[in-house]
């Protein structure tokens, strides 16, 4: 196998891994009938905590230790995510205001708020680009002891941080909980119709604000993945996690609500979005345009379940609805 | 062991400056069917929500076998064995059945289809259901999702039913089933409340009558000791004739030849198969047949919303003009011409309103195109919202409240009343009663017949065949999409018209 070929699978899986860890948990949020724009936002969140605290600990400990600058990270990062879905649940649930119009205003509110702490980490670093949380990103980076230095098969399955296969893990487990549990099939309850979840006895609210927090920490992780893997424990303020952000929540289409799409999918953006760079003869201009594949894929997708017209393929019935009991 | 299953005492709910139920008092015996009958509006629903743990009581007192009870949610309703049928089916419908009944039950977190399978089984088999444990529910008629519903509140180990409006959308033949279902589980010393407003289904299957009046409690009765007259009068408050009246057509002319209708729905099923029939200015034509025999394919293929199969002629004669063909015109087209399709669907809001806005905006949807000046008329539309309300008697704050929040039957007559204010020559109706009081049902029988004697060719799809019996002059019977006969309104048995409704029926054999 070509060295361009297997680097071309590598990137796709990293690229894809962030978008992945977005989409499962937007997935998991509209099972409960929220339609959370925010996510760029929640992403922006989670990654610049993460990178936050692992900065402080790193100034302020000459030698950082690995397990502590992971868990400070981690933690950091699916708490802030988590903090914005509750911000977001607090707002529709419980306030009840638009869904659609609260989610675009916190993808708007997790930008800023990131790029001014970036912008802030960059001038105690001493400059732009200057930040570096070395131990801790080399933490994300490590990559599977003994297994990847197995030849073509290492390289191509085996080259990654452990984030790349903790995305897997959340997806199946996801899945299984939608699929397998009772909870799971409460909370599809809630999204699909949660007039009948309530006389069913299922607290309507509770699931709605659990399943938004825990989702949005979930998306929150694909943030942390890119500051700390994909661009090496430093902070950009170029844009790119709003627009893989938005490339999750066409995920999320493109996958119709299941994550073990989600999963294959997400790599399947990864490949589209970095074709461009293995296409012979693309000029500056004309590789735009390929970057637009993995949304044109996406409106063809949407267009063949159209066609399908398979009820089990269509978004949570109550998607974007708020519920109020008393009312008729 | 104490008499009363359920003791409600001093209940009150208001909303806002309404009050729904006002110290109402109400018991129900074990193994009992107790008919809970009122006018729309007069606070059943809201009072047997507060039983299911949808409304909490503002007043009032609840005793669920002689001891007090609190229920603020419909899992406290569960503990105290209170399962209630909504009217409006609480269902997940790209769920299974056996999904649907176990849902919200948290006594493991594995999900064990098999198992509630089985049970789901058992209790078909006890009381004498069928349904299929893993079909969807999207994929199911009106009578087995309400089956499903009662599954699932037996499911739950209820021992006290309420059912708001079961037989709303049924079948003569599902009735009778259900209503066979809700002796077997009376006479295993279930406690049922029914609300209708069917009078003969009171009769037929309850032992005691309990009557609401605007939120008040006005007394019940034993079944045995009442007629349907008393009962009515006791739910007006004062004395009505239960009479429509039925005026000879005068001079009736061929308004609307029909031939040889074919319509094919978008998965390749036939759903009309050459009908053919004349509809008459000056008379009523009733329609009648089991649900889904293409009663509504028909309406639709008239008003142009359904696509012809070549070979169909529809033949329009407007009033003192010459007959136009209407297949092949546009839907708007059809209209302007006259002919006015008022349909109620199952879901009232969903087809025909816009719930959001008040009654004058929704009489707006139907006369914008009316107006000649670019800005739109708000005159005529408001006035026509205030005609509604005092003539069918609407239930509203003022007619710029959303219709949405107004009870169902209000939403009902708003719907009904704009289409007759259309005065077109052609009227046809289906389900126009579907869910309203008999008192309002009565105003709307009036008013069809007042448009028929205006010389309106009036085409009723009813599902009461006694009312179709008393209202229309002529009935044509729809079977399986094709028409099994046509038959004089005045003269046709029931037994004759149940008859024709079942005629090409596959166990029936072939028509002859």
């Amino acid at each position: 196998m070509s060295s361009q070929l297997i680097q071309l699978f590598q990137s796709a899986v990293v690229f894809g891994t962030v978008i992945m860890f977005g989409a499962i948990g937007e997935i998991l949020t509209e099972k409960s009938g929220n339609l959370n724009l925010g996510v760029p936002g929640i992403m922006y969140l989670g990654g610049i905590a993460g990178l936050a605290a692992s900065f402080f600990y790193e100034l302020n400990n000459p030698a950082p230790n690995p397990v502590i600058c992971l868990i400070l990270s981690f933690t950091a990062a699916f708490l802030a995510a988590a903090l914005g879905g509750l911000l977001y649940s607090f707002l529709t649930i419980t306030l009840r205001t638009n869904q659609n119009v609260t989610g675009l205003t916190l993808t708007i509110f997790g930008g800023g708020i990131a790029n001014f702490f970036g912008g802030g980490l960059n001038i105690m670093a001493g400059g732009v680009g200057q930040i570096s949380v070395a131990s801790t990103s080399a933490v994300y980076c490590a990559f599977v002891p003994g297994l990847s230095g197995m030849g073509v098969f290492g390289q191509l399955f085996f080259h990654y941080g452990f984030m790349v296969y903790l995305a897997i893990i959340i997806a199946i487990a996801v899945r299984f909980f939608l699929v397998r549990t009772r909870r799971g099939l409460n909370l599809r309850a809630v999204g699909e119709n949660p007039a009948t979840a309530d006389a069913a006895g299922i607290n309507v609210t509770l699931y709605k604000y659990l399943a938004t927090c825990i989702g949005a920490g979930i998306s929150g992780l694909g943030g942390l993945y890119y500051t700390m893997d994909y661009i090496k424990g430093t902070w950009a303020n170029d844009g790119t996690i709003e627009a893989l952000g938005w490339l999750a929540v066409a995920l999320v289409i493109f996958a119709t609500w299941r994550p073990v799409n989600a999963m294959w999918g997400s790599y399947l953006f990864g490949l589209l979005s970095w074709a461009y760079l293995y296409i012979p003869g693309l000029g500056r201009r004309t590789m735009e345009l390929f970057k637009m594949l993995p949304y044109l894929v996406t409106i063809a997708v949407l267009i063949f379940i159209s066609l399908r017209k398979k009820r089990e393929n269509q978004p949570p019935a109550s998607l974007g609805l708020p519920y109020f009991r008393e009312e008729r | 062991m104490e008499q009363y299953a359920i003791q409600m005492k001093g209940v009150t709910k208001r909303f806002g400056a309404v009050t729904a139920n006002d110290h109402v008092n109400l018991e129900i015996k074990r193994g009992e069917i107790l008919s809970l009958l009122g006018e729309n509006g007069s606070g059943k629903t809201t009072l047997m929500n507060m039983l299911a743990g949808i409304y909490f009581p503002d007043e009032g007192e609840i005793f669920v076998n002689g001891q007090p009870v609190t229920i603020a949610s419909p899992k406290d309703a569960f503990t105290c064995g209170i399962g209630m049928i909504h009217q409006h089916f609480k269902l997940v419908d790209v769920f299974t059945a056996a999904e649907n009944i176990i849902l919200g039950l948290d006594n493991k977190n594995r999900l064990d289809l098999k198992a509630a399978s089985r049970k789901i089984t058992e209790i078909c088999q006890k009381y004498g259901f069928h349904i299929d444990p893993d079909k969807k529910i999207y994929d199911m008629s009106v009578s087995e999702k309400q089956t499903v519903e009662i599954v699932k509140v037996l499911y739950r180990g209820a021992d006290i039913l309420i059912l708001d409006e079961p037989t709303a959308v049924l079948t003569p033949q599902e009735t009778d089933r259900l209503f066979n279902v809700m002796r077997n589980m009376k006479a295993d010393g279930k406690s049922l409340i029914i609300i209708t407003h069917k009078l003969h289904e009171v009769m037929d299957v309850s032992d005691r009558v309990a009557v609401l009046r605007k939120g008040q409690y006005i007394g019940d009765v034993a079944t045995k000791d009442t007629t349907p007259q008393k009962l009515t009068d006791m739910m007006v408050g004062r004395a009505v004739t239960l009479n429509i009246d039925r005026p000879a057509p005068e001079n009736p002319k061929p308004r609307l030849e029909v031939q040889g209708l074919t319509v094919f729905d978008e998965l390749g099923v036939k759903r009309l198969d050459h009908v053919s029939f004349t509809a008459m200015g000056g008379e009523i034509l009733g329609i009648a047949g089991i649900a889904g025999s293409g009663q509504k394919e028909l309406l639709e293929a008239i008003a142009g919303l359904q696509p012809l199969q070549p070979g169909a002629s529809v033949k329009f004669t407007p009033p003192g003009n010459q007959p136009v063909e209407l297949v092949g015109k546009t839907p708007l087209q059809i209209k302007r011409a006259g002919v006015s399709l008022a349909f109620v669907p199952e879901d009232r809001l969903g087809m025909g309103l816009v719930g959001t806005m008040g009654m004058t905006g929704n009489m707006l949807l139907r006369s914008y195109r009316k107006g000649k000046s670019f800005f739109t008329d708000r005159k005529s539309p408001k006035n026509l919202a205030e005609d509604v309300k005092e003539r069918l008697e609407v239930v509203t704050p003022s007619v710029t409240f959303p219709v949405r929040r107004l009870s169902g039957g209000n939403v009902q007559k708003v719907l009904v009343g704009r289409e007759i204010a259309q005065e077109p020559a052609v009227l046809m109706t289906a389900y126009a009663v579907r869910g309203l009081d008999i008192n309002t049902s009565y105003t709307i029988y009036n008013l069809l017949t007042e448009q028929k004697m205006m010389g309106v060719a009036v085409i009723y799809v009813g599902e009461d065949l006694d009312v179709l019996l008393e209202l229309c002059d002529r009935i044509l019977v729809l079977c399986g999409g094709q028409v099994s006969g046509i038959v004089d309104g005045r003269t046709a048995t029931k037994e004759e018209v149940g008859l024709l409704m079942t005629r090409f029926n596959k166990e029936g054999g072939a028509a002859s």
